[in-house]
């Protein structure tokens, strides 16, 4: 959880993508470090294979600039989506202040989501969290390919609770900053 | 959830603690001593300012022990305390402190392996009783710090003007 640093004026909240394997999670998370003005984020760290599949985590801390004297930081994190890396996966989630989940919207990666998102609750769970009751949105992804589930049927399958989510084309940016806007803001309500 | 950040860090904290750090980096002949939390965020630095991305690094530091952590647990060992990375000209000290906190020591040559090993081992000790205190402290206050609901709007209007409104 989020730590307020009082000695060097500092608060950083801790964001993490989550999601199905090639769902669009790191594409997130390079478009914001594409878009971002370059003074107010700091190195883009991948932990990826050779073929470009994240290994560990992508890292990118995003400077909101300060605030009432407290230079405020996001850290974005993603984790990795292929189902063998779920002990990553559960490291990366310690300290989590708001969760994105990226799923896929294609027909054929339903059973993948619904999955990964059992693995998600899972996963808080053993952290002590409960997703119903912390910062957390959905982003249904890759609405541009033509076999895409209807949005009624993506929110039956892994939006029982109703928070809030978000169309997203991540390859051309679509959806991105409404995504990462909805979850930081829930973040930093949480802070007061 | 409790509404709040779950723990802070005072300017009283980073006196007793710079003041233990800085002993130390004198005694070892260490050039630099981080404190990360297990999250991965920086909490302060002592001793020769880095000249790299301390964001990232602790992000990464604390990353690496993680993984260590749960390698540990698959040989049968509860933790690795220590981990020890040795490059040519610099290298990394890392240990744990009551299980939030990881310190990591850098130095070069004008230090040795052994004498780092030694001085870590009461320094953790002493900063273990600081963060014990400390997490205390937080516990009594009901989670931790709030900040005002004037931040708040102020933070939601500056992520609007960075992210678009």
């Amino acid at each position: 959880m989020s730590m307020i640093n009082y000695a060097s004026r500092e608060i950083n909240c801790k964001i993490v993508y989550y999601g199905p394997g090639l769902g669009g999670k790191t594409t997130n998370i390079e478009y914001v470090y594409d878009k971002v003005a370059p003074n107010t984020r700091g190195k883009l760290i991948s932990l990826a294979t050779e073929t470009e599949r994240t290994l560990f985590f992508d890292f990118l801390p995003v400077d909101l600039g300060t605030i009432r004297g407290f230079k405020t930081r996001f850290h974005l994190y993603t984790v990795p989506g292929q189902v063998y890396y779920n002990a990553s996966r559960k490291l990366i989630l310690k300290g989590v202040d708001g969760i994105v989940f990226v799923a896929d919207s294609q027909q054929e990666r339903h059973d993948a989501n619904v999955e990964a998102m059992h693995n998600l609750y899972d996963n808080l769970a053993e952290h002590g969290h409960d997703p119903r009751r912390m910062p957390f949105v959905i982003q249904y992804n890759k609405r541009d390919l033509p076999n895409v589930l209807s949005l009624e049927a993506l929110d039956q399958a892994l939006n029982p609770t109703s928070v809030p989510s978000f169309e997203a084309v991540g390859t051309r940016g679509i959806g991105v900053f409404d995504t990462l806007k909805a979850v930081s803001k829930q973040v930093i309500k949480q802070l007061s | 959830m409790s509404g709040a950040a779950s723990w802070s860090f005072e300017e009283s904290d980073a006196r007793r603690i710079d003041v233990l750090l800085g002993s130390f980096l004198r005694e070892s002949h260490a050039r630099c001593a981080l404190l990360v939390d297990r999250t991965g965020q920086l909490i302060t630095v002592a001793g020769e300012r880095p000249d790299f991305d301390s964001t990232a690094f602790a992000s990464l530091a604390a990353a690496d022990f993680s993984a260590n952590d749960q390698l540990a647990s698959m040989i049968g060992e509860q933790e690795f305390s220590t981990l020890f990375h040795q490059g040519e000209k610099d290298s990394m000290y890392l240990a744990d402190v009551a299980r939030r906190v990881i310190l990591i020591v850098l130095f070069d040559e004008r230090a040795t392996l052994g004498m780092i090993r030694i001085k870590v081992r009461s320094m953790v000790r002493e900063l273990a009783e600081i963060f014990a205190q400390l997490f205390q402290r937080v516990m009594g206050d009901g989670g931790g710090s709030r900040l005002e609901s004037s931040w708040v709007d102020e933070a939601e209007d500056e992520i609007d003007r960075l992210f678009g409104s």
